[in-house]
């Protein structure tokens, strides 16, 4: 008994400690040099600041090229909202027809599925359409990207969940004469926001985080996202180094949100989605 | 109410999922996903300006088989996806296994190994090419206070792939392993204690009770991680920008270099040969994987 509890306790704490290096220390790195004013960050050196400089260097970050920090928090944010909420809405209305009318054109539509899943986008043909559509460049068309490319997965999830909810429900509002309409927007689309919460959650931090449909889609200064700038910030402070791990700290806070709350969402929204990937 | 009657009201039932409700998904998905990728067929036949193009046949296609530089870019992509993937299912497999038992803060190691696959890419690429500065990196001062010299990850040539491949490994494991969480925890508790009473030891246990029964979840992180290790841009783009050389390049750094360079037909035609790289390798390998799950 006393030498199972000492190998519970030995692999716990070598399992803490290692994880604490490899996992750990890197994030506590980005913040002790985050906190250094510039000579000391430039040694790189993993140690506390000997003098800290939190409101300074986070106020250089925010007033760096004339606050484009802040535009590109507002683009990133828009960005997000908006292709969340289409995703939500048109990936759950396919979901529904898709789980509940069998029909020939299935087999098409789970293969279109699929493929938007595994396949990469093309992207030179892409900018050549959306400037023909005037939407190059634009932060309406890259919303319309990230919905073009997130769809499958967001379909996914919420056939999966449709599948869970008995059609004696349905059938039960027909009777009672509810067109399509009301069925879904009134009876389903409620019924589904345990799913919607994991694809608000799960595709908010992936496109918050995304870096190169930006970068191809909607490059130039006034339209930054946080992900652009924080690239574009790494040749400009390749010598202030603790505005640099500022900039990663700040636009790391949101996914850490996030987590803090919707930890089980996450983690159930990317197996599941995953497993059935 | 003219539609009384059985005809009517299964009338009614099929109207309830009405086709429109594609529309939407349909309209976004097919301009902007699938017109792109037949567009890009026929583009990546042709020298092209956006405006104008000439059509060259195949030559975009020989010049990406034998220029050394768009070679390096595929050779690496297989080498990275191939890197990648397995060490994921390796380590994910392990730290599955470790945070499914009693294992003491079992939920903060939990959350200690997924956080990485949250942050932004590349906030974790700058961070770990800081980390791996050859002189004044924090990996190499630690590898330097047991006497030894670290090499110059990012820079020689020699390890450069390999030290991406290992960050890319350090943020996306946390995926892999959530995957063999869900894999195993699913698996019976009957079956190990069925083992245990035939006198099999945790190894064997291991051997022929999780690894096989976690079947699905390996599947799954393999599939998953090829796509991605495959298609990986953004923390190549972070960290080397394909340097030194082109020792890092990959297909979709080419795509993006190429097209930098204003080759909107050579970019294209590196997008063609990226997804048929992607369906060759992962359409046929999910259905043999598939496959041999059922007949096991």
């Amino acid at each position: 008994m006393t030498a199972r509890k000492l190998r519970y306790y030995a692999t716990g704490i070598l399992s803490l400690a290692i994880a604490f290096v490899v996992f750990v220390v890197p994030f506590l790195f980005i913040v002790v040099n985050a906190l250094k004013d510039k000579p000391e960050a430039s040694r790189l050196h993993f140690t506390w600041p000997t003098e800290t400089h939190f409101w300074d260097n986070l106020a250089a970050v925010v007033q760096a090229r004339d606050y484009m920090l802040i535009t590109a928090f507002v683009n990133s944010i828009v960005l997000t909202v908006v292709a969340v909420a289409g995703l939500v809405v048109f990936g759950a209305m396919v979901g529904f027809v898709l789980q509940r009318r069998p029909s020939r054109w299935n087999g098409l539509i789970n293969f279109m599925v699929l493929a938007g899943l595994i396949m990469p986008p093309a992207v030179v043909p892409t900018i050549w359409l959306l400037q023909w559509l005037g939407l190059f460049k634009t932060l309406s068309g890259l919303i319309l990207i990230e919905i073009a490319y997130s769809l499958s997965f967001s379909v996914l999830l919420f056939r999966a969940f449709i599948a869970t909810i008995p059609r004696e429900l349905d059938e039960a509002a027909i009777l009672e004469g509810a067109g399509p309409f009301t069925l879904f927007f009134r009876i389903v689309l409620p019924l589904l926001k345990p799913v919607a919460v994991t694809v608000i959650v799960v595709q908010s931090v992936a496109i918050f985080n995304d870096f190169t449909n930006p970068l191809y889609y909607l490059p130039g200064a006034k339209n930054a996202t946080v992900q652009l700038t924080l690239f574009n910030f790494q040749s400009m402070f390749n010598t202030s180094y603790n505005l640099l791990f500022m900039n990663i700290l700040i636009i790391t806070i949101p996914p850490l949100i996030m987590f803090l709350f919707f930890n089980r969402q996450i983690v159930e929204g990317m197996t599941a989605g995953a497993v059935k990937g | 109410m003219t539609t009384h009657g059985k005809k009517g009201l299964r009338r009614r039932f099929a109207a309830a999922y009405p086709s429109w409700f594609y529309l939407p998904a349909a309209v976004i998905f097919g301009v902007l996903f699938l017109f792109p990728t037949f567009a890009s067929l026929f583009f990546s036949l042709t020298r092209w300006t956006l405006f104008q193009y000439s059509f060259i046949g195949l030559a975009n296609f020989r010049q990406f088989f034998s220029e050394p530089f768009l070679v390096w870019g595929l050779v690496n992509t297989l080498i990275y996806a191939v890197v990648t993937s397995g060490s994921k299912v390796v380590l994910g497999m392990l730290l599955g296994i470790l945070l499914t038992s009693n294992v003491m803060a079992r939920g903060l190691l939990r959350a200690v190994v997924f956080f990485p696959v949250l942050v932004s890419t590349i906030g974790v690429g700058i961070t770990f090419t800081m980390l791996m500065h050859p002189t004044n990196g924090l990996i190499n001062d630690v590898i330097a206070a047991f006497g030894l010299k670290g090499p110059a990850w990012l820079t020689d040539p020699r390890f450069a792939l390999l030290s991406v491949a290992f960050v890319d490994v350090w943020k996306g494991v946390g995926l892999a392993t959530v995957i063999y969480i869900a894999g195993i925890v699913s698996i019976p508790a009957e079956y190990y204690e069925a083992a245990k009473m035939d006198g099999a030891n945790a190894l064997q246990r291991f051997w022929n009770v999780t690894l096989p029964l976690a079947r699905p979840a390996t599947v799954t992180v393999i599939i998953l991680s090829l796509i991605g290790g495959l298609r990986s841009f953004d923390l190549i783009w972070a960290m080397t920008k394909g340097g030194p050389g082109f020792t890092t390049d990959v297909v979709a750094s080419v795509i993006y270099k190429q097209y930098q360079a204003g080759f909107y037909g050579l970019s294209t035609t590196g997008n063609v040969v990226l997804f048929v790289l992607v369906a060759a390798i992962v359409v046929p390998l999910s259905f043999v994987l598939n496959r041999k799950e059922v007949e096991a």
